[in-house]
């Protein structure tokens, strides 16, 4: 195609455990999490209470500012208990499902009849409305604004990520519902990132009533915010929204089925999963349904997502709403003997030529969670933008958060990056900085200051 | 292995925060995670993290350093052994050259890690490896007989001016190996210019009519003088092939070219250093080089202005500090050009300096942070005239 976006920086993690592209299990849920921690900012207000019997699709939450955004049950069953931390803030909705799921009738709609306040209205009251997100800042779509374009990536570049030709290939006809419905809250259309390589291979090259684009390259290629970036960067005072995949399989089947029907494959990955392959599951699951997959023996890490930006959930945690892929890794809680000094050091992977992976590019390894060094100011300078395919200064954005300097934030690009797109630059940093900590802290002054 | 792991476990508490000796922490740390990667895991953000670390970088520069240091080592003995008319062999010369640097290296390390050490104590942080390259790069920049109560200040005054009161290492605004030659020139000019100083032993002879091996004393026409001194095509000619295999007086570590192309080998192979600076200060050296041909400043050609006195040494490892350099992409070239040009101008047009590769790092570290400003600058005006045509 001609108008392939090309990206040459950027890097694929070579990490041991891709899943096997077959459905090796269905998960039968017992306890599901609806949890308000997976979208930011959000304070929840709770609409049930313990002991309440919910349907699948039940709103179970309510965004405190604007109470018309709802949070559904993905299951029906009963409400087992409210999980709060600190100061009580509301933590996890446990749900015990029942062995039959029942679900919510929200009526079959034809979307091609419906103008965009019915639609609006439709994702609202279902609670898929918070498959929407907004960028700048990665917050819930406010449906109140009308966004300059949406935004949707049709392929994955994340290290170990469920290939969605798999994982949601036999979903097209929704997430072509999805895409006739959401059109019609924007006027700059929906925009469909392919893989440029797979670009007429792939199903989702069929979808319609969308502005296509290719991209290739390495991760993160496949991130929505480094897309925007190249096809329509977002400037001050505008707004666009993503939408994933998987959400738009949902938002489709809502139209079309009536129901609030969240399952998904998801696929589970990581070095220390025996036989990675994918499962038929919910979000909200507990990472205990997958225990055939892990050794309980092993002092392990469960991450909900990618190593790069998963959320670490623990072995008692559950599957966050937004994601189709589990990560189990092993705790790198361990002393190396001289590690930094061995002339090689086959089992570990760097992107820098110091060592001599990158002799062997086709090796994947068992990676732990090992820091491999001591966190440090920033020293070395160019690694950040070897990984980073966006026209921004890593560096001196994170230094603008650093200084909580608004003006400068501004300036640096903050409006076009979640933690997400700069999780690479972490990654390879040297000095072991938080990169994606020193963004959300960011994001959160900013959503402080400007809203 | 077990065994060392069990030591130092055993003994850590005692240097925890409470224990006997918490208030060396600091110290245990350093000393812990040099023969230990830390057991520490990832808290937020990207679960698995590249196994390179500050050390790792810190230690390819280090490495790249050894060739020159070699050289150096050897070089002060053989240039020691020529100035008296020894006719050593390669031991003597060896030994000779051991004596006079490694003295230099222990003042280096010894004050410049215990300052290091003292203020991470002090602040409670992680000692930083910088220091392990600063340290490595000091002796090499120094004439060998350089006092070593004076280079103990030196180091001191750069360490703790230089770096520690900015924040440490990542912080500086110099070059810290640069600042105490820096310091060294200007308050020590006897000991830091002239024809004397580059022999190793010429400076005591001189003094006190001896030196550690002095035979008949000086050999007839022996001046002990750098290239810079006099560079003039006639006198440098022949002694081209000398200059660039590095058998001539100098600082310990700047003579031998084909000692530092090796670590700038080094350097470029591993991506440690930024080979848009070396090769822009190379160009910057040359055009002012052959400028100054042009208009008859000097008789000699450019390229000799890339062999003389500190010209690669500096080009290759100190210009390209990464902390102290230019930032952003586009800054580099225009920084390393700079470097290169400004080097050349001094030795060319000021009378008062033969040398101007420390002065023009120095001034163009001051003026990095000011050309990344104006490179972003106008990066972001560029990128937002092309946002509003599309």
């Amino acid at each position: 195609m001609s108008n392939n976006i090309y990206l040459k920086k950027g890097l694929d993690l070579p990490i041991n455990g891709e899943a096997a592209q077959n459905t090796k299990k269905v998960i039968v849920p017992d306890v599901v999490a609806v949890k308000p921690t997976d979208f930011r900012g959000l304070v929840p207000k709770l609409l049930v209470r313990e002991g309440d019997k919910v349907l699948a699709g039940t709103p179970v939450l309510a965004d405190k500012m604007s109470q018309n955004i709802l949070f559904a049950s993905p299951v029906s069953g009963t409400v087992a208990e409210v999980v709060r931390g600190e100061k009580r803030k509301l933590l996890e909705v446990r749900i015990k499902a029942d062995a039959q799921q029942e679900y919510v009738d929200y009526g079959v709609k034809k979307v091609s009849g419906m103008s965009a306040e019915q639609i609006k209205e439709a994702l609202l009251q279902s609670g898929l409305w918070p498959a929407l997100t907004q960028r700048p800042y990665g917050i819930i779509a406010n449906p109140e604004v009308k966004p300059k374009a949406i935004f949707v990536s049709a392929f994955t570049t994340a290290p170990l990520a469920a290939n969605p030709e798999f994982a949601l290939g036999e979903e097209l006809k929704y997430i072509q519902t999805a895409i006739n419905a959401l059109g019609k809250l924007t006027d700059g259309g929906v925009h469909l990132s392919l893989n440029a390589e797979n670009c007429s291979g792939t199903p989702f090259h069929k979808l319609e009533n969308v502005i296509q684009h290719t991209f290739s390259g390495k991760h993160p290629a496949g991130n929505v915010g480094v897309q925007i970036h190249h096809i329509s960067p977002i400037r001050k005072g505008e707004t666009v929204w993503t939408v994933s995949l998987v959400m738009l399989a949902a938002i489709g089947k809502l139209f079309d089925t009536g129901k609030y029907d969240v399952r998904r494959k998801v696929a589970v990955t990581g070095p220390k999963v025996n036989g990675p392959a994918y499962v038929a599951a919910y979000p909200g699951i507990a990472m205990k349904d997958l225990k055939d997959f892990y050794n309980a023996s092993e002092d392990l890490r469960f991450i909900s997502g990618d190593v790069l930006t998963g959320t670490n959930v623990g072995a008692d945690g559950f599957l966050g709403f937004f994601d189709n892929q589990v990560t189990i890794l092993e705790e790198g809680n361990k002393y190396e003997l001289l590690g930094w000094a061995k002339p090689v050091r086959s089992s570990q992977f760097s992107a820098s030529r110091t060592y001599f992976s990158w002799l062997t590019p086709n090796k994947k390894y068992d990676m732990d969670t090992n820091l491999h060094g001591g966190p440090r100011a920033f020293v070395v300078n160019d690694t950040y933008s070897k990984v980073l395919p966006m026209d921004l200064y890593p560096v001196y954005l994170l230094k603008a958060c650093l200084a909580n300097d608004i003006d400068k934030m501004e300036k640096f690009g903050i409006y076009e990056v979640l933690e997400e797109d700069l999780a690479l630059c972490e990654y390879v940093c040297p000095s072991k900085i938080y990169i994606q900590q020193i963004i959300t802290d960011g994001i959160a002054l900013m959503l402080k200051e400007m809203c | 292995m077990n065994g060392l792991r069990n030591f130092v476990d055993k003994i850590k508490p005692t240097f925890e925060k409470g224990g006997k000796l918490g208030f060396l922490h600091s110290t245990f740390d350093a000393f812990e995670t040099f023969l230990f990667v830390p057991n520490t895991v990832t808290r937020r953000g990207a679960h698995v993290r590249d196994c390179v670390d500050l050390k790792r970088v810190m230690i390819m520069v280090v490495i790249a350093l050894v060739p020159a240091m070699l050289f150096g080592i050897w070089n002060t003995g053989y240039q020691h052994s020529l100035a008296f008319g020894l006719g050593w062999g390669f031991w003597n010369i060896v030994l000779y050259g051991l004596v006079k640097v490694l003295p230099l290296y222990i003042v280096s390390y010894l004050v410049g890690l215990g300052i290091e050490f003292v203020s991470a104590q002090i602040q409670g942080h992680e000692v930083n490896e910088g220091y392990l390259v600063s340290g490595m790069l000091i002796p090499l920049i120094v004439p060998v007989d350089v006092p070593l109560w004076m280079l103990a200040i030196a180091v001191a005054f750069a360490v703790i001016i230089g770096k520690e009161v900015f924040g440490g290492t990542g912080m500086n605004i110099w070059n810290p190996a640069l600042l105490t030659r820096a310091f060294l020139f200007f308050s020590y000019p006897s000991k830091m210019s002239g024809d004397t100083i580059w022999t190793g032993g010429m400076t005591r002879y001189m003094a006190e009519g001896t030196a550690f091996q002095c035979g008949n004393g000086l050999v007839d026409g022996v001046s002990g003088a750098t290239p810079l001194a006099n560079p003039t095509l006639a006198n440098l000619e022949p002694q081209f092939m000398d200059m660039v295999l590095g058998t001539i007086p100098g600082s310990v570590g700047e003579t031998s070219v084909i000692a530092i192309l090796i670590g700038a080998f080094i350097l470029i192979w591993t991506g440690v250093a930024s080979w848009k600076i070396m090769l822009s200060s190379v160009a910057g050296g040359l055009a002012i080089g052959y400028l100054g041909y042009a208009v008859g400043a000097t008789d000699l050609p450019g390229y000799y202005q890339l062999v003389m006195g500190g010209f690669l040494f500096g080009t290759v490892f100190m210009a390209t500090d990464p902390v102290t350099s230019a930032q952003t992409e586009c800054g580099k070239w225009i920084y390393g050009f700079l470097v290169g040009a400004l080097a050349v101008t001094v030795r060319l047009w000021n009378p008062g300096y033969p040398e101007g590769m420390m002065l023009a790092i120095l001034l163009m570290n001051t003026f990095a942070p000011l050309i990344d400003h104006y490179v972003i600058e106008f990066s972001i005006k560029r990128r937002d005239k092309k946002v509003k045509i599309a």
